[in-house]
Parts: C-alpha cells; sequence; structure tokens
C-alpha cells in the first residue's frame, strides 16, 4: 500500500477542510458580530461600521441594561420558571417513566397507559382550546401557567423509560426479594443507574425552559410577569419588524447595541455551559432519534 | 426458604386470580404515574375535547355548553377566505423546503466534516456548528433583522463589494421565503449533523480496511462503505420529517415576519393566532388549528408507519 496521499488527494482534503472552516465561521460570525455590536457605540452601530470588532469599545449597552428595571425584572422570572419548571418536569418524568418500563405482567395497565401518553404527540387541541384551558382553570398571569401546561414531556417519559427498560433486572429482582417496595427500587437502585440520561433530560428541560417566550406572550397580560424571552421578543424583534413595514429602517431610532446587549446576556446561560456540556447536549438528541 | 414472592405469573390463569391483590401490589406504580396522567387529561385532552368549538359559532360568554352549532360553516369560511388558502400554500411550500434542507445539508456536511483528520479542528468546527440549534429563535430573529438590514446589515456590505444594491430581505416577497430556509439551516443543521455523526462512528472500521484491501479508494469508499452505513439512518430522518409537511416553524416566521411579508411568510399557526388570540374570532381559529392537526396527526402516523417499515424504528 502506497502511504503518501496522492496530490488529488491531498488537494480535496485542503479545499475541504477550507470548506469546513468557512461554514463554520458563517456559522459563529452573527452571533460574534452581535456581540461586538453590543461594546460599540450606538452610532457606529446605526451606521453599519461593527464588524467582528467593536467600534468605539465602550459598556454604555451593559450600563444601561443593568440600570432597566424591567429586564431584571424578566430575568427573574425566567430564573424562577427555569428552576420551577425543571423540578416539576423532572420530578413528572422519572415518576412517569418508571412504571411505563415495567411489562404488561408487572404493570397490568402498562399499554393502556403508554397509548395515553403517545396520543398527545399525536394530535393537540391546538392553541385556542388549549389557552382558554389555561383560562378556565386561572392560571393567566401566575408562573404556573409557563410550569403546568407544560409539565409532562412526553418524549422524554419515552426515552427515559426506554433508557430503564435497558438495565440488568437482576439488581431490582433482588431488592425486592430483600423486601423493598416499588418506591425504593425506583430511588435507590433505578435513579443512580439512570444518571447519564437523567442529566441530558435535566439539561434539555432547561434549555427547553430558558428559551420559552410563546407562552409568556399568551398566558401573561403584565409585563412584569413576562419571561425574559417574552420581553426580548417585544423589544428586539416587534420595534425591527415595525421598522421593517415603515420600508426604511432610518426610523428605527431603537438603540442597536443595547439591544445587542440584551441577546448577549440573555444567551449568556447557554454559551457559558454550552462548551462544558456539549457531550450532554449532544447526547440528548442522539437518544432521541437512535431508539434509546 | 422464602420464595420470592414477586415473581412474575407464570401464566394468564394464575395472574387473573388474584386479581385485586396484583392491583394493590401495583398500587405504588398507578400513584406514580396519576400526576403525569391528570396533568395530560386536564392540559392536553380537555383541549382536545374543547376542538368542539370549530363547530359552532362559540362566544367566551355563552361557553362550549350554550354556543350554538354551525356545522362545517367555519371550515367552508376558511377554505373560501384567500388569507387560509395563501397561508396552507405558504406552510406547505416552507416546510417542504425546510424538510429537503434538513436532511442534505447535515448529511453533506457531516461527510465533510468526516474527512477531516485533525482533531481539534473538527472537534471544534462541531462545537461551532451545533450552537445556534441552542438558542432560541426571538434572540436569532433580533440577531437576523440586524445582519440582513439594508442599511447596516453585514450581508448587504458584503453584497456591496459586488456592486449589488441593497437588498430589503425581510421586507421584500421575493425573498422572505429564501431568508426563512436560509437562517433554518444556519439554526438547525446542527441537529441533523449531530445525529450523521453519531451513526457514522458507528460505522465498522473493518469496512473500511476490507474495502481498502480491494483497492477502492476514497470515492469509492464513501459511496460503499459510508453511505450504505448512513442509509438507515438518512430513511430515517426522512420518513419522520414526513410528520412536519405543516409545521413551517411558528418561532421563526412569527418573529421574522412583518404585515409587509405577510403575502409570502404567512403560515397556518401566525393565521390562527392572529385570527385567534388577536382578532378574538375563536371558533374560526380553532377550525384552523383543527385542520392543521387533523392533517399532521394522520402524517405522523404514517412516518411512524414508514420509519417502523424501513428502519426499524418504534417510539415504544
Amino acid at each position: 500500500m502506497r502511504l503518501k496521499k496522492s496530490v488529488g488527494r491531498r488537494v480535496f482534503l485542503v479545499v475541504n477542510a477550507l470548506l469546513v472552516a468557512l461554514i463554520s465561521v458563517v456559522c459563529i460570525y452573527p452571533i460574534l458580530h452581535i456581540l461586538a455590536v453590543s461594546f460599540s457605540s450606538n452610532e457606529a452601530a446605526q451606521g453599519g461600521m461593527v464588524n467582528l470588532l467593536p467600534v468605539d469599545f465602550q459598556l454604555d449597552a451593559y450600563e444601561f441594561v443593568i440600570g432597566n428595571a424591567q429586564f431584571f425584572t424578566s430575568f427573574g422570572v425566567s430564573v424562577k420558571r427555569t428552576l420551577l419548571g425543571l423540578v416539576v418536569n423532572m420530578t413528572i418524568t422519572i415518576l412517569a417513566a418508571y412504571p411505563l418500563s415495567k411489562t404488561r405482567d408487572k404493570f397490568s395497565g402498562r399499554n393502556k397507559y403508554m397509548w395515553f401518553f403517545v396520543f398527545t404527540m399525536l394530535f393537540s387541541g391546538g392553541l385556542i382550546p388549549g389557552y382558554l384551558i389555561v383560562n378556565a382553570t386561572g392560571l393567566i398571569d401566575t408562573i404556573w401557567a409557563l410550569v403546568i401546561p407544560s409539565a409532562v414531556p412526553v418524549y422524554n417519559i419515552i426515552l427515559l423509560q426506554n433508557y430503564i427498560k435497558g438495565l440488568p433486572g437482576e439488581i431490582s429482582e433482588s431488592a425486592y426479594i430483600d423486601g423493598a417496595g416499588e418506591w425504593s427500587v425506583l430511588f435507590r437502585i433505578i435513579l443512580p443507574l439512570s444518571k447519564p440520561v437523567l442529566a441530558t433530560l435535566v439539561l434539555f428541560a432547561a434549555v427547553a425552559h430558558w428559551n420559552s417566550w410563546f407562552d409568556g406572550m399568551i398566558y401573561m397580560n403584565r409585563p412584569q410577569n413576562y419571561p425574559l424571552q417574552t420581553y426580548l421578543q417585544t423589544i428586539v424583534v416587534q420595534l425591527n419588524l415595525k421598522a421593517v413595514t415603515n420600508l426604511s429602517d432610518v426610523t428605527n431610532i431603537a438603540e442597536q447595541n443595547s439591544k445587542a446587549a440584551q441577546i448577549i446576556i440573555a444567551m449568556l446561560p447557554i454559551l457559558v455551559v454550552y462548551p462544558f456540556l456539549q457531550k450532554y447536549f449532544t447526547k440528548g438528541i442522539v437518544l432521541g432519534s437512535v431508539k434509546g | 426458604m422464602n420464595k420470592p414472592a414477586r415473581r412474575a405469573p407464570q401464566n394468564t390463569l394464575a395472574s387473573k386470580r388474584p386479581g385485586r391483590g396484583r392491583f394493590k401490589r401495583q398500587l405504588p406504580l398507578h400513584v406514580m404515574i396519576l400526576p403525569a396522567v391528570v396533568i395530560l387529561l386536564i392540559y392536553a385532552y380537555v383541549p382536545m375535547l374543547g376542538t368542539v368549538i370549530a363547530f359552532q359559532n362559540y362566544t367566551p360568554a355563552k361557553g362550549f355548553v350554550n354556543s350554538s352549532f354551525v356545522g362545517l360553516e367555519n371550515f367552508r369560511y376558511l377554505f373560501s377566505n384567500p388569507n387560509f388558502t395563501n397561508a396552507l400554500k405558504n406552510t406547505v411550500i416552507i416546510a417542504f423546503w425546510k424538510m429537503l434542507t434538513g436532511l442534505v445539508v447535515p448529511l453533506a456536511f457531516s461527510l465533510m466534516l468526516n474527512e477531516i483528520g485533525v482533531s481539534w479542528f473538527k472537534r471544534t468546527s462541531q462545537t461551532i456548528v451545533y450552537l445556534p440549534y441552542f438558542v432560541s429563535w426571538v434572540l436569532m430573529a433580533g440577531i437576523i433583522v440586524d445582519i440582513f438590514s439594508p442599511t447596516r446589515g453585514i450581508v448587504n456590505s458584503f453584497l456591496g463589494l459586488f456592486g449589488i444594491d441593497p437588498i430589503f430581505f425581510l421586507g421584500d416577497n421575493k425573498w422572505f421565503r429564501f431568508v426563512l430556509i436560509l437562517t433554518n439551516v444556519w439554526k438547525e443543521f446542527g441537529w441533523g449533523t449531530i445525529i450523521y455523526m453519531a451513526s457514522l462512528s458507528a460505522i465498522d472500521p473493518s469496512l473500511y480496511e476490507a474495502a481498502m484491501m480491494d483497492g477502492a479508494g476514497r470515492v469509492r469508499q464513501t459511496l460503499h462503505v459510508t453511505l450504505p452505513g448512513l442509509m438507515p439512518t438518512i430513511v430515517l430522518l426522512a420518513t419522520l420529517s414526513l410528520g412536519n409537511v405543516l409545521n413551517a416553524g411558528f418561532d421563526q416566521v412569527y418573529n421574522l415576519m412583518s404585515p409587509v411579508t405577510m403575502q409570502s411568510g404567512d403560515i397556518i399557526d401566525t393565521l390562527v393566532y392572529r385570527i385567534g388570540i388577536e382578532n378574538g374570532q375563536f371558533s374560526v381559529a380553532t377550525a384552523a388549528g383543527l385542520f392543521k392537526s387533523a392533517i399532521s396527526c394522520l402524517f405522523i402516523v404514517a412516518s411512524y408507519k414508514l420509519a417502523d417499515k424501513f428502519a426499524g424504528y418504534k417510539i415504544f
């Protein structure tokens, strides 16, 4: 076998590497650009002078955001909904996945329950009936509107029950012989063995809650109840689109750099944990696609 | 000696007899699953029943019970309404292009990544392209509006280098759908790439060695080892994506659309939101939503069936 690569192969490798590099740069460029804008003066941002490096480096935009009470209120709502939502989601996921992981002769209603869960993935009542029931149960303008309607992550439950099914059955069998009940088998044996997949599910539930904006928009009437993404939707997106409607965004006098700063801060929790937990981020996606 | 008391019953007769004892023994399992069942009943199944208002002239004052039934009137109204037919058309077009690009772009990119031998370069590139998937559409829309702006956007300054006049990408019906599909690729192709990379790493390396022994070059290795190895994943993603035939992506479209681009960008979901939540026409909006749910349900069931048949995939 020849160890030396042919000329054609070497040309291909170089071109391929350049293309991959180019695509990666195009992917990250907009995010770096908005980071640069957030550290630039508003005049430079408005004039389109900012590229990858800040122009007239300054922290004015961040000072403005820090002085913005609504931003902080919304940030607090987001933190609260994420923590609360995480606890509720994970409790429900664990408690539902364990019985569903049993075979039918160990848990007689198992298949009926399973269909009950899966059917909600196939068909939904849609926006309006969903809104009406949230309204009827008195959740409007409470934090629970952001937590309860999405409290049962059916897809995650299916992933977890698949994982539990794959665990060796002997360990729990011997626990039953020692007189352990279902609750202690779940908490003493199954959960410790499921740590890797639980980490992934926690991460996905947290990201979903942090990124969620639509429920805040329809279920919250008072701005002080908006989670961060909903608040940013009103200031970052709606204002920009108004400018588009006027067919010229010269009229858009809103502060570009402070918008950029708010986008960056809202993204920060994900930007900070992502590089360290990338393994779990990717695992969550693979888990969902290839049978877990 | 204590024999295990909780062994699985050996036959159905034995398991039928102590019915009450069995329920008592399994009671903890029913208790565990109860919270999820109750919440789904209230927030998933009651709304399904609530779709009855699609067949009514519903007003909140009268409620489900007292609102008068109008049969298929709301659906007739929808299908004679050019806004709805336009939204339906846009939905299918946008969803189709998103499905297609969602399959092809990640596949091409993972094959390219796979050829990269320098591991830090490969890893860095993966980290970067996966990132946008985890950022919300609200924030992405804020960025997109900025970079596609005709006055200060970097896209137009780049095109300006080639003497192209600024294009109002987000305010022009000729360009709007293109921007939707392009930015969707940007945000979402990391997801598909993750899946393809996982299945690439599962291909048995000895197959490549055997192919090399037979004198196959890199191109033939790709054609005869890599692609067949990826085929189950490609088929799986293709069939499962069928379920999205009416999912054009509310989060993205809603955050990028303006009245100017409604003609090319309005989709069923944004229409339902507008007429339902903003205009308070609950019955018409529910009818449009029910139409979407029903068609989607058929496609999702079909996609699961196909995925099971061609890729051996079962959701549970």
